[in-house]
C-alpha cells in the first residue's frame, strides 16, 4: 500500500502529518553541533599537514607496531568470540535448562559496566599472584602485561556482539530442516555446516565486524592489563592519547585518520556482504 | 531426544557457563571481594571520600545532561525519519550512527581539535570566557557524542512498524502535532524509548576514553567516577579503586535489570 504521506509529497502537496520543518531543523541542527562540525574540524586539520609529514608518522616503527598490536588482538578476540558466540546463542535458543534466563541476562554485562572497572578487574585477576594469573603461571602462561591479557580484555568487551547478533536468527529458523538432515542420515556436524552455518552466516559476520570494530578503538579496558611497553603491548589508542598528552596534535591526528579510515572500511565490506545476503534471501 | 545429543547439550552448556563464570562473573566477584577485604569501615570510608562524592555528583550530572540533550534529538530524529520521506535521509541516518563506529580516544581527540588552543573557534571562546576543554562543558559534550544514537536507534524501528495511518488520521481530525505526538505515538514508543534511556545512562556513566582525553584529570574538578577510579588505582589506592569501582558495578547490575525488564514489554 502506498502511504498517504509519500503520495502527497510526490504531488509536492502539503503533507498531512504535521512538525516536519521543526524536528528536521532540531536534527540536523544538533547534528551539525555534535558530529559534523567536530569531524570537520579533523578533516581541516588534516588539510594542514603536508603528504610527506602523514606518511612520516604513520610508518613509524613504533606507530607501525602498535597498529599490528591493535589489529591482530582485536582480530583473535574477535575471532574467539564469533566461536563462543555461535556456542552461547545455540545453548540459549536450543536448550532449555535452569538458570537459563540468569545466563542470557549477563550477556550485556560488558556494555553496562564502564570499562575502566573491567579493565582493572582483569588486570588482577590475571597478575601471576591473581585468582586466573597464578594458575596460568603454573602452565607457564603470563596473562596480564602481555597480548594474551589485551586479547582477554578485548573478548570481555565483545561478548556480546555475536551472540545477540546470532539469537534472532537461530530463533526464527525453523528445526525441519535439521530434522530432515537427521532423518537422512547426516551427522550433527554436517547438519551444522552444511545447513545452519550458511543461514546465520551473514549475521555472524556482521556481529564479528562489529565486534572487531569496537576491539580496535577501545581503550578502557585495555590500557591497564596491557602494560603499554613500546614494540610489545602498545595499542593505536595509547599511541593517540600519549601523543595528545605530550600537546603533539600532528601525530596524534594522523594516526587517528588511519584508524578511522581503517573502521570505515571494515563497516562498509560488512555492508556489502549484509547486502548480498539480503539480496540472495530474496 | 537421543543420548548422544543430550551430552552434547550439557557439554554445550557447561562451555558456556564456565566461560561466562571466567570473563564476567569472576572479574565482578573479584572486585566485590578486595574492596571489602580491609573491612567495610575502609569501604565506607572511600565511598564516601571528599573527591569520591564529588566525582558522583559530575558523573551524575553528565548523565542527566546526556539523557536530556539525546532524549530531544531522539525524538525528534526518529519522527522526522520515520515520518517523512526527504533527500539525504539516509546520509542523516548513517551521520547518526556515526559515533558508534569512533574509538572514543578519537572522538576525544576530535573535540580536542574543535575546541582547543589551536582551533579557529578558541579566540572566540576565550573572548566569552568560556572553556570547554579540560572543563566540565568537554566532559558533558563528550559523552553526548559517544551516546549520541542511543535513543534514536530504540525509537526508529518501532515508528517505522506501527506505520503512520493512526497519526495521519488524527491530523485530517484537526489534532495538532503536540496532540498526535502525546495522545498516539508517544503511547506506542514508551518502552522503546525507556530501552533506549537506559542504555543511553549506562554508557554516559561508565564512558572512560572520550572523557579522559577531554577532562584534564583535575581532581575533584573534572573527575567522573570511572576516571576517579583509574586516578585511585594509578595511586596504588587499589582497595578505594575496587570500593568506588563497586559502586559502579551496583549501577551496571540496576541497569541490566532495567534493560531485562524494559526489553519483554
Amino acid at each position: 500500500m502506498v502511504s498517504l504521506t509519500g503520495y502527497m509529497n510526490k504531488k509536492g502537496q502539503k503533507r498531512v502529518i504535521p512538525g516536519f520543518g521543526l524536528t528536521l531543523g532540531i536534527t540536523i541542527s544538533m547534528l551539525g553541533i555534535i558530529v559534523l562540525i567536530p569531524l570537520c574540524s579533523l578533516v581541516i586539520y588534516t588539510a594542514k599537514l603536508s603528504p610527506k609529514q602523514f606518511i612520516d608518522i604513520i610508518t613509524g616503527k613504533r606507530v607501525l607496531y602498535a597498529y599490528w598490536v591493535s589489529f591482530s588482538t582485536a582480530f583473535v578476540a574477535s575471532l574467539i568470540n564469533a566461536v563462543m558466540g555461535v556456542i552461547m546463542a545455540w545453548v540459549l535458543v536450543k536448550y532449555e535448562f535452569p538458570g537459563k534466563k540468569i545466563m542470557d541476562g549477563m550477556i550485556e554485562l560488558p556494555f553496562a559496566l564502564p570499562t575502566a572497572v573491567a579493565g582493572i578487574a582483569l588486570t588482577h585477576l590475571t597478575t601471576t599472584d591473581g585468582w586466573i594469573g597464578s594458575l596460568a603461571d603454573k602452565a607457564g602462561i603470563k596473562i596480564a602485561y602481555t597480548k594474551t591479557g589485551i586479547i582477554f580484555a578485548l573478548v570481555f568487551v565483545g561478548i556480546p556482539f555475536v551472540v545477540r547478533s546470532v539469537q534472532p536468527v537461530l530463533t526464527k529458523m525453523d528445526n525441519s530442516y535439521e530434522e530432515a538432515m537427521e532423518i537422512l542420515g547426516a551427522t550433527p556436524f554436517r547438519t551444522f555446516r552444511k545447513v545452519i552455518f550458511p543461514e546465520i552466516f551473514p549475521a555472524l559476520f556482521g556481529g564479528f565486524t562489529m565486534a572487531f570494530a569496537r576491539c580496535l578503538g577501545e581503550y578502557g579496558s585495555v590500557v591497564f592489563i596491557a602494560g603499554n611497553k613500546p614494540f610489545e603491548t602498545e595499542i593505536a589508542p595509547l599511541m593517540i592519547m600519549s601523543k595528545l598528552q605530550e600537546f603533539d596534535y600532528t601525530a596524534a591526528t594522523s594516526i587517528a585518520l588511519l584508524m578511522l579510515i581503517t573502521a570505515f572500511v571494515i563497516l562498509m565490506i560488512n555492508s556489502v556482504i549484509q547486502y548480498k545476503a539480503a539480496k540472495k534471501a530474496k | 531426544m537421543r543420548k548422544e545429543n543430550k551430552l552434547v547439550k550439557w557439554i554445550m552448556i557447561s562451555i558456556c557457563a564456565l566461560f561466562l563464570f571466567v570473563m564476567l562473573v569472576l572479574p565482578l566477584g573479584y572486585i566485590i571481594y578486595t574492596s571489602l577485604s580491609d573491612g567495610v569501615k575502609s569501604f565506607i570510608s572511600s565511598v564516601t571520600d571528599e573527591y569520591t562524592i564529588k566525582a558522583m555528583k559530575l558523573t551524575i550530572i553528565t548523565t542527566l545532561w546526556a539523557v536530556g540533550i539525546n532524549t530531544v534529538f531522539g525524538l525528534c530524529a526518529s519522527w522526522c525519519l520515520t515520518r517523512f520521506d526527504f533527500k539525504g535521509k539516509k546520509v542523516i541516518s548513517a551521520l547518526i550512527d556515526l559515533p558508534l563506529t569512533i574509538s572514543p580516544v578519537i572522538a576525544g581527540l576530535v573535540f580536542l581539535l574543535t575546541y582547543g588552543r589551536q582551533s579557529v573557534l578558541y579566540p572566540l571562546l576565550e573572548k566569552f570566557g568560556i572553556s570547554i576543554i579540560f572543563a566540565v562543558p568537554g566532559v558533558i559534550i563528550a559523552t553526548i557524542f559517544v551516546t549520541f544514537p542511543y535513543i534514536s536507534r530504540e525509537i526508529i524501528p518501532v515508528l517505522n512498524s506501527i506505520g503512520t495511518d493512526e497519526e495521519e488520521a488524527a491530523a485530517l481530525m484537526g489534532m495538532n502535532g503536540f496532540e498526535i505526538f502525546r495522545k498516539i505515538t508517544f503511547p506506542h514508543i514508551r518502552w522503546a524509548f525507556l530501552f533506549g534511556v537506559v542504555l543511553c545512562s549506562a554508557r554516559a556513566m561508565g564512558e572512560f576514553g572520550a572523557v579522559s582525553v577531554l577532562s584534564g584529570h583535575l581532581k575533584g574538578l573534572t573527575n567522573t567516577l570511572p576516571l576517579h577510579v583509574e586516578m585511585l588505582y594509578q595511586g596504588y589506592d587499589f582497595t578505594g579503586a575496587f570500593a568506588v569501582s563497586s559502586l559502579l558495578i551496583l549501577m551496571a547490575v540496576v541497569i541490566l535489570i532495567l534493560r531485562n525488564i524494559l526489553e519483554k514489554k
